[in-house]
């Protein structure tokens, strides 16, 4: 007994000890990426893009990890769990943008670094947030996506959200902004679908019968961008009329199949990761310091300049058509 | 005591003695459990044996157990509540409104104490007055209570809470010791005394066993199982306090789920769920088990899910290990 116990006790102690030397040769950065829970295909995405950040920066380990569902209080137990293991960085995609704060505070205090991606925390509980784009790209975006496929030009329409959706309403202004950069684009008219399927679609066939001519329709929701694909097709005007926005890859699929829609843009969740991660690395490292007007490099992906809430556009929103949907529609 | 046969009428208060009795009980079986638990836990991951680490993961089932108290008190009567959570919602919300128009901590804790006590009143004044089965009348007042949360919310968040009021949920009695754990031991203790040392305890078993004999040898029912929700919103209230503090903030998706995580804990502390039957300690060392488990495991950054599984597993194995045993000994 005694023996076997001094063999174990040998033997623990030595691997103790050759963990310990490997950590102190190795030494590898421990970056958490945070999601709002496990098993959604947009964040499994991120998770990817962070292991490529991980592979290219080599000595990193990144720890996937997120609550079972979408809580604060799961995000909370995990982030303890995380600070007890004395991470050296926690990127969090948040479930609340204020209920975090007290965990995240205290991680800092312990010597972590804390950003938040994708989904928000308030400015005292993380030292810079990565938005995946921003308002002023979406908006030049989704009139590029159209006007790429009218050179001679011609009428297109807006099939939004609600009348009170600021995201939507923040877009289109954005886009209104830069139309005269695009010659011979005429914006026609804006409709509301109310992010419900059978009105977006009746707004949808309303405008083609209103304008003939229309040549695209131009929805920067997910719910009414696939509705108004179902309108074209049903209305035999493929071809003739375009539809584009910000859609989910696994929900237009479809639609780029049968040729409603030519291409759509949403955030890329696999760059998404990957630059959470480059982040976090800067700033865990001390090669960087998330400062208002601070610009950090973040790879492949270029510099975030962060803005006087410590908060940056990751980059333009990313482009989905025929050559890569079949990549991305199992993915979100 | 000891001369049992000396007089034909003296009954012996208990059959077997304390010792044995603990000896076969669950409460030690839980006891073991929770300590294999601890030494597996230490042995996996380095970090777990450190004060603060330790200190932090009791957040993880402190506040739960706080409602499990008095949910195993109603179980026992062979009552339930699924309400709990949507109560600590709305508790919340309360307290949230008042803060935004300035209340103070101690106005704060005064609005949700009374905030609890009239939803368990709602819940009890369903049960005992109308008869309708608490399950029924919980699944129901579930929806409504969380539903007003998020009438009055929306997608918003109240987050003015004074800045003593975080004490409740980040406060430190004393080096590690927090607060809440303090709360959690005294409580525990209050529990004990109420349902093992008192008549009121004694007929709370005696309802869960038989409610008419109950009934008949004098037990005023409904009343004790009135009382029974009232205990059950208050300590909803108490735990409501503990958590917003703890966030600092209120939605009202605040505690979401946590009815099923605390009337797990009550079953894996040796409560039976068809009344009658239970312990205080058996209900402490289930959230420690718990507590324990989730953080342990956290430590190894295994997946959730993961988590979800063990803890079903653990919770069917209690349930089946009792019947289990008495099929093999006939």
């Amino acid at each position: 007994m005694k023996l076997t116990r001094r063999l174990f006790g040998g033997a623990a102690m030595a691997t103790a000890l050759m963990a310990g030397s490997m950590a102190q040769a190795q030494d590898p950065v421990r970056i958490a990426l945070v999601v709002k829970a496990l098993g959604i295909g947009f964040f499994e995405a991120a998770a990817k893009g962070a292991e490529e950040a991980a592979a290219e920066l080599g000595n990193v380990e990144v720890i996937y990890t997120g609550p079972t569902d979408t809580t604060a209080e799961g995000q909370i137990e995990v982030i303890n769990a995380l600070i007890a293991q004395q991470v050296d960085a926690i990127a969090v995609s948040a479930n609340d943008t204020d209920a975090l704060v007290p965990a995240l505070k205290k991680a800092m205090q312990r010597g972590i670094t804390v950003i938040s991606w994708d989904s928000g925390v308030a400015a005292e509980g993380r030292e810079l947030h990565l938005n995946p784009s921003s308002s002023p790209l979406i908006g030049n975006m989704i009139i590029k996506m159209a006007a790429d496929e009218l050179p001679e030009g011609g009428q297109v329409a807006v099939l939004s959200a609600t009348t009170t959706s600021t995201n939507q309403n923040t877009w289109i202004a954005e886009m209104n902004k830069v139309l005269g950069n695009y010659e011979g684009i005429e914006v026609v008219g804006t409709v509301y679908g109310d992010d419900l399927a059978d009105k977006s679609y009746r707004e949808a066939t309303g405008l083609m019968q209103t304008y003939p001519d229309l040549k695209a329709i131009i929805a920067p929701t997910s719910v009414g961008i696939v509705a108004a694909a179902r309108a074209v097709e049903d209305a035999g005007k493929v071809g003739q009329v375009n539809v584009t926005g910000l859609g989910l890859p696994s929900e237009m699929a479809g639609a780029i199949e049968s040729g409603a829609s030519k291409s759509f843009a949403i955030w890329n969740p696999i760059d998404l990761g990957y630059s959470a991660t480059m982040l976090a690395y800067q700033l865990a490292t001390d090669a960087a310091e998330a400062a208002p007007g601070a610009e950090i490099p973040m790879g492949r992906m270029g510099t975030l300049t962060l803005d006087d809430n410590t908060e940056g556009a990751m980059a333009d929103p990313f482009v989905y058509d025929a050559s890569n949907i079949a990549d991305f529609k199992d993915i979100f | 005591m000891s001369d049992a046969s000396l007089t034909p009428r003296s009954i012996p208060d208990r059959l077997h003695s304390p010792f044995s009795r603990l000896l076969a009980s669950w409460d030690l079986l839980l006891l073991l459990v929770a300590v294999a638990i601890f030494i597996a836990n230490s042995l996996a991951s380095p970090y777990f044996l450190n004060a603060w680490n330790l200190s932090d993961a009791t957040f993880n089932f402190t506040e739960k157990a706080m409602i499990a108290f008095a949910m195993a008190l109603l179980i026992i009567a062979g009552e339930i509540d699924l309400s709990v959570a949507a109560i600590i919602a709305l508790v919340s919300t309360a307290m949230g409104a008042a803060a935004s128009v300035g209340v103070g901590t101690p106005g704060l804790v005064a609005i949700a104490l009374a905030t609890g006590i009239a939803c368990g009143a709602f819940n009890g004044l369903l049960v005992t007055r109308m008869g309708l089965p608490s399950i029924v009348v919980t699944i129901g007042t579930m929806s409504l209570f969380r539903g007003i949360s998020y009438i009055v919310l929306g997608d918003g968040a109240y987050r003015d809470y004074p800045s003593d009021f975080s004490y409740f949920g980040q406060g430190y009695v004393f080096w590690v010791i927090s607060f809440e754990f303090v709360l959690f031991a005294l409580l525990a203790v209050a529990y004990y005394v109420l349902l093992h040392r008192t008549n009121f305890g004694r007929t709370v078993f005696a309802i869960g066993n038989n409610p008419t004999a109950a009934q008949f040898s004098g037990i005023r029912v409904a009343r004790v199982k009135f009382i029974l929700f009232l205990l059950t919103g208050v300590m909803s209230a108490v735990a409501a306090i503990c958590l917003t503090s703890r966030l600092g903030s209120t939605r009202p998706s605040i505690g979401m789920g946590w009815e099923l995580e605390v009337v797990t804990m009550v079953v894996l502390g040796g409560v039976s769920i068809l009344g009658g039957a239970g312990s205080i300690p058996g209900v402490v060392i289930a959230a420690f088990v718990m507590g324990l488990l989730t953080f342990g495991l956290g430590l190894l950054n295994v997946p959730g899910i993961v988590m979800s599984i063990f803890i079903g597993l653990m919770l069917i194995g209690v349930i089946a290990l009792p019947r289990l045993w008495k099929m093999w000994r006939k």
